[in-house]
This record gives structure tokens, sequence and C-alpha cells, in this order.
């Protein structure tokens, strides 16, 4: 895809995009874009499954995905008003030398809902997003040791891509 | 990375029979993957005592996957044949005691880290996901 043809794509669908995500899941709940009202149910849900409450970075994140034009998705699965759960992305252009790609920066279900869908429906959902935006790779970046969550992303299909994360630690 | 024969032999099996609703004869596991039905035999024994796979003996007996193929990983397979990605592994050699045998030692652990979590994150169930996206690329033309 060209810088042309992504910035099209970007005006054409990303507004279509989520206003056509609402969906009721044959497992009777919805997944729709996060509204308000539902972001202290994610700093909840994030805080049990993480062990680090993070409300700024949640609402900072909520705030981006609703300023028009946003390329960010952050989109919950909802029952009669219970948060089961959240997941958050981002299409990124250019950095790290990349093509336009979805980038998934945080999924998290209900531990109480798990092993019912509902990850693999939030994937799924924002996968529509990423497609319908007009971009056909998707990324997140995994610790190491989260075996859980690595094994639900190579569940879904992901495999090692062509970047290879480094780090150090600063001197002080 | 190259794996030691009775590794890829269990694979093989543990793959084959958990695809598989039935049972099915070390034979004919043998037959598809080319291997030698004695080894095979020996393997499935083994992992007979793991708990992976249960054997029924008599006409019409077989092997099948006895494991929960969402839980089980090619990690949980692989190091009952030989040990995976542990870091610091083996035997002293000459030189480990060295800053160089030191640094190199880092960057081998580093690589048998990142050979672990990538065995211990992909279970049975998306290894089958994987064979089937594999056979699908490979029917498409030119695939």
């Amino acid at each position: 895809m060209s810088v042309k043809q992504y910035h099209i794509a970007r005006i054409c669908y990303s507004a279509a995009a989520i206003f056509n995500l609402a969906k009721v899941m044959p497992h009777h709940y919805t997944i729709r874009r996060a509204n308000l009202p539902d972001l202290d149910q994610v700093v909840s849900l994030d805080a049990r499954v993480t062990g680090t409450p993070k409300p700024e970075y949640w609402r900072q994140r909520f705030e981006s995905s609703r300023q028009p034009g946003s390329q960010q998705y952050f989109l919950v699965a909802e029952q009669d008003g219970r948060l089961l759960g959240f997941t958050l992305g981002e299409i990124r252009a250019w950095e790290f030398g990349s093509q336009p790609c979805g980038w998934i920066f945080a999924i998290g279900v209900d531990p109480e809902a798990r092993l019912e869908r509902v990850g693999s429906d939030l994937f799924d959902a924002m996968c529509r997003c990423f497609r319908e935006a007009g971009v056909t790779k998707i990324r997140t970046m995994i610790a190491r040791d989260a075996q859980l969550v690595m094994s639900f992303f190579r569940s879904q299909g992901l495999m090692a891509g062509p970047f290879v994360q480094l780090e150090m630690d600063l001197e002080s | 990375m190259k794996l030691q024969i009775a590794t890829r032999h269990a694979v093989f099996a543990i793959l084959e029979l958990a695809a598989h609703d039935g049972q099915m004869s070390a034979g004919e596991i043998a037959e598809k993957y080319g291997l030698s039905p004695n080894h095979l035999a020996k393997v499935l024994r083994t992992l007979g005592r793991e708990g992976m796979v249960e054997a029924s003996r008599g006409v019409g007996g077989g092997y099948r996957f006895a494991g929960n193929a969402k839980r089980l990983t090619l990690l949980d397979i692989m190091q009952i044949f030989e040990p995976i990605g542990v870091p610091g592994a083996g035997n002293s050699e000459p030189g480990d005691d060295t800053d160089e045998g030191r640094a190199l030692r880092r960057v081998t652990d580093e690589i048998e880290d990142i050979t672990r979590a990538t065995l211990s994150s992909i279970t049975v169930d998306t290894m089958l996901k994987i064979v089937r996206r594999t056979r699908k690329g490979a029917a498409r033309p030119g695939g």
C-alpha cells in the first residue's frame, strides 16, 4: 500500500469501521466501541489482570480513540452492563520502517469469563476494524514470560514477525 | 534448531492422534511420516507413561490422544525427550570462566529463552491450525 492509498483508506474507512462495529455475539454479549462509563470497569479489570492500576493511561487512550480521524480503536465486550473484556489497538505507519499495520496494544478478559470466546471475539472485532481501515497486517508485542497471552495470540494465528525487540538499561 | 529423532516422532504422533477422533495404529502413523515402526512404538510407550496417549490392545486396537489439545504445548512434548531451551544447560566447557565465555553464554542463553518461550506458547491445537493453514497455502496455485 502506498502512502497515498493508505491516507485515502484512512479517511474512507475509519468512521465506517467504528460505527458498524456494535455486534451482539452468539454468547449474548455485545462487542462495541468503549464509552466513557466503561472506563472505570476497564481500569479495574486491567488492574486485576496486570496488578497495576493505570487510570490516567486508560483515560488518555479513551480520549485519543475519540478524536476525529483517530486510528485508535478501543473496544469492549459487555453483557448487561458488566464488562467482560476490552482491547486497544491502533493503526501505525512507517515506524521502525514498517508499512501501515494494526497494532494490538492490550487485550484483557475477565478471568471469570475466559474460555467463552470473549478474547477471540474482541480480537476478531479489532481485525475487522483494521481490515476495514485498509491494513492487512496486525502486530503485537508480548512479554516473553506471559505464556497465557502468547498462547492466546498464537492460537489466533500470529507468528513471529520480521522485527526483533531490543533494549538496554541506561547507566545513571 | 535440530530436534532429536525421538522428539520428532513424538510430535508427529501427538499431532496425528489429536487430529483424529478415533484410534490409530503405530503402523499407520509410521507409514505417513516414514518413521521406524519400532522406534515409534517406543516413543508412544513413553508418551503413554506421560498420560499424553492411551493404548488399547486387541483387534482394532491402537492409540488415541489423551491430553488436552488446548493446554498441551510443544515444550511439554519435546522436553520429555531432550532438554529444550534451558539457559546455562550442558556441561562446563573450556573458556566458560572467562569474560568472553560469560558474554557468549549471555547470547546463547538469550536464544534458549526465546526458544523456550516460543515452544511453550504453541499448543497442540494451535499446531493443528498451523498445519491446516500450511495445507491451504500449499493447495493454492503457486502456494
